[in-house]
């Protein structure tokens, strides 16, 4: 043992040198050429920095696309998921009253039309976006509260929603955060 | 819901193309031939040189085996001390405080053994100097400690008689050097330019746009998240891990960290073959891996996509699949696909939460790290292959009447008595762990400590039970994901799965190599008419069935009880 305690001694002093010194320096600096600059890409709205664009936040204001159900209540510093199993009888209670509270609010939609992401929370709790189908469902709340058409609403959907990859790989989705600066931007 | 499955597709296919390449570059460098990466050279020698070591002085079993371990009990103990004075050591912005014993009992065995069990959370249980010095480290070090003793097992398959089997440290260290940093690197500036924070910074205070303030967590994490995914580590910057938009942030890293997860262990499979120049054997081998990774994709794909009917019983309809614990730029597909990669190989990080998943997909994942050997963690999957070929070599060998022959070395009591040990060790660490927890959580669910056993689950029946097993299967595979319902983070879980974890890491590496270097010292029967050939489809068969027979079945009751016994109460 002690023939290999020395040896042991001294790689991983270099090997913490190489690794966790400079390797990680290396990524920060070339990190400073990405679009934000490796502290994380931030959205604007009227001068002001409005929140991270990956990262989900809270909307539950009717004017605004709400996100999806957070277990982390939108903290970006301690995501978290529900872990709610799926035979939970508990959970199942709360994702039946959270669709109360959907069509509660959503008077014109229809029950089996409200997609399970509105109703179910996110793995992360900051999930930043919506499928296209989760923010076109709630189209007809937010024309109404704003007082513009809704095919003008669709529209901005439509504009906002991210292709898969390649227009082959993954889901389309829409970035809930941006819509909204969006609406908010949208000329009457 | 097409493009969904076409990216799953894609992300076999893709790893499937590169691994081939990559196993014969692997091959190479240990052979000490030429490669592209030459220029990594004077680091290396610059290494050795710091370290007073000489790459040339050829070591035995026995040799590797005191170097390995000797280095990982310092690095055990390194991590212990940072994670418990990490308070005050720099590289702390939030100010996170120190973690307790039992946590930083739990945390350290988890890394150095390549786990990632994390029974705490990155934003606010770790510091950047923890994640990056001693996280990030032994991401590196503990990946290149299974491939270091992957590779005295092929050293010592070559058909000659020798106790020679090459140097622990060149190993190690060139597996750094020449496998992992190279690609760990490519893949952190992919992260970067993709959105993961790379700068020092701390937390930022943002007020959204509805107006409430939020604190956002940060951090140089694309350098980190890189060589978790590409070492088969799982531990993750932020708490959810791959579920974290900052940690994954969309389709484009989630391909690319989801093929990092299999990427070198199936390459190995391939090295193998390169490298001893038994190409088919490689190719079978590669074969029933695969078949039983396939087996588990479909169902997992399947039941993600259909969603849960219990909400659908609710009314709503489900165009996303289930979407609990899910991300929407992953989708269910995705998600299910990423639960049994990193489930079959030894990584654990996740990108979805596996407690909401399906029944059939927990499951599926808890089967995989059962197996703990399609595929498998970097290195070590292939070691724990190798003891069930060593079993299905000697079983055949029993059913036709002749001594049992490997590579052309005679399979005595001996090896058989260490393969036997090392293939029941890990039922038994999974079975009596959870049997114990569950006769705890009865019997003494209102004890006075921290944490009430009756506190412990996070969902109520069989997923409970489910929770419990799962945390064991995940501990002892040294896989690291987890149910995140499970209450963890108190002394009886942090205590027994450290134990769970330090014996699933080290005597199933020890298991192998003695039995490799004790073959290699016998003598070298040349094939005849009547030797048992290791490369055909009829020994994979056979090498499938010991797996299922000897893993699989000593599993099943406990299945039942938790998973297969949800998906028939789920209405």
């Amino acid at each position: 043992m002690k023939t290999y305690l020395l040896p042991s001694v001294k790689i991983t002093i270099i090997l913490l040198v190489i690794l966790s010194g400079l390797y990680p320096l290396v990524i920060a600096g070339i990190g400073k050429f990405t679009p934000g600059h490796g502290d994380g890409e931030t959205i604007e709205y009227k001068g002001r920095v409005v929140g991270y664009a990956n990262e989900g936040q809270k909307f539950t204001k009717d004017k605004y696309f709400w996100s999806r159900p957070s277990a982390a209540n939108y903290q970006a510093d301690a995501g978290v998921g529900s872990n709610k199993g799926p035979s939970n009888a508990d959970y199942l209670k709360d994702v039946k009253a959270r669709i109360d509270t959907f069509l509660k609010h959503n008077p014109d939609v229809k029950r089996e039309e409200i997609p399970a992401e509105l109703v179910t929370a996110s793995g992360s709790g900051l999930d930043p976006d919506l499928s296209p189908a989760g923010a076109k469902v709630q189209v007809p709340r937010v024309a109404k509260v704003r007082d513009i058409p809704a095919a003008q609403v669709y529209k901005l959907i439509d504009d906002n929603t991210e292709q898969p990859l390649l227009g082959l790989f993954g889901p389309p989705k829409v970035n809930v955060l941006k819509l909204n600066v969006a609406l908010e931007e949208l000329k009457k | 819901m097409n493009t969904e499955y076409i990216g799953i597709v894609f992300m076999y296919l893709a790893t499937i193309a590169l691994a081939i390449p990559l196993g014969k570059y692997i091959a190479k460098v240990f052979k000490g031939e030429k490669t592209w990466l030459g220029f990594m050279a004077p680091l290396e020698k610059l290494i050795f040189k710091f370290s007073g070591i000489d790459p040339n002085r050829e070591m035995n079993w026995k040799q590797h085996l005191k170097a390995l371990l000797t280095v990982n009990l310092l690095w055990l103990f390194y991590a212990f001390f940072c994670l418990l004075f990490q308070g005050h050591l720099p590289l702390n912005p939030d100010n996170n405080p120190n973690q307790t014993p039992d946590l930083a009992f739990n945390t350290a065995l988890s890394f150095v053994t390549n786990t990632n069990l994390q029974d705490y959370s990155g934003e606010s249980g770790a510091t950047y100097y923890t994640q990056l010095f001693v996280f990030m480290f032994l991401h590196f070090v503990s990946a290149a400690t299974g491939i270091a003793a992957m590779m005295v097992v092929f050293k010592a398959m070559k058909d000659k008689i020798t106790d020679k089997l090459g140097n622990f440290w060149d190993f190690l260290v060139k597996s750094i050097t020449r496998l992992l940093l190279p690609i760990s690197f490519v893949i952190a500036v992919i992260l970067a330019f993709n959105g993961t924070p790379t700068s020092y910074k701390g937390k930022d205070t943002v007020i959204t746009l509805q107006g409430d303030t939020v604190h956002v967590s940060r951090g140089p994490a694309a350098a980190m998240i890189a060589i978790k995914q590409a070492g088969t580590n799982g531990g993750g910057w932020f708490g959810v891990n791959s579920a974290h938009p900052f940690e994954n942030p969309n389709y484009l890293t989630n391909i690319v960290e989801n093929i990092s997860i299999i990427l070198i262990s199936i390459s190995l499979v391939f090295a193998l073959g390169y490298y001893l120049n038994k190409k088919k054997l490689a190719w079978v081998i590669f074969g029933v891996m695969t078949v039983g990774f396939l087996i588990m994709i479909f169902p997992s794909v399947s039941a993600e996509v259909n969603g849960n009917p219990a909400i659908a019983h609710l009314g709503i309809s489900q165009p996303g699949g289930s979407m609990e614990g899910k991300e929407v730029r992953f989708g269910p597909a995705a998600s299910a696909y990423w639960g049994i990669t990193t489930t079959v190989t030894s990584n654990g990080s996740v990108n979805a939460m596996h407690d909401s998943m399906m029944p059939v997909s927990g499951m599926a994942q808890m089967f995989d790290m059962m197996i703990n050997a399609f595929y498998g963690g970097v290195g070590v999957g292939y070691l724990n292959f190798y003891i069930f070929m060593i079993i299905a070599v000697f079983i055949s060998g029993l059913m036709v009447g002749r001594t049992p022959e490997f590579m052309g070395r005679k399979i005595e009591a001996r090896e058989m008595k260490i393969a036997s040990l090392i293939a029941l060790l890990h039922p038994f660490l999974i079975l009596v762990g959870t049997a114990i927890a569950t006769y705890v959580l009865v019997h003494f669910s209102n004890a006075g400590w921290a944490t009430k056993p009756s506190a412990w689950l996070n969902n109520p029946g069989f997923h409970g039970f489910s929770e419990m097993l799962y945390q064991y299967t995940s501990s002892s595979a040294n896989n690291g994901s987890g149910y995140g319902g499970l209450t963890a983070n108190n002394i009886f879980w942090n205590v027994s799965t450290g134990l769970v974890i330090f014996l699933g890491r080290f005597l199933p590496i020890i298991g192998p190599v003695a039995i490799a270097g004790i073959l290699a010292n016998k003598k070298f029967v040349p094939e005849s008419a009547g030797t048992l050939k290791t490369d055909t489809a009829t020994f994979g068969i056979m090498i499938f069935a010991v797996i299922i027979i000897v893993a699989a079945l000593s599993f099943f009751p406990a299945l039942t009880l938790g998973p297969i016994a949800e998906h028939f109460s789920i209405k």
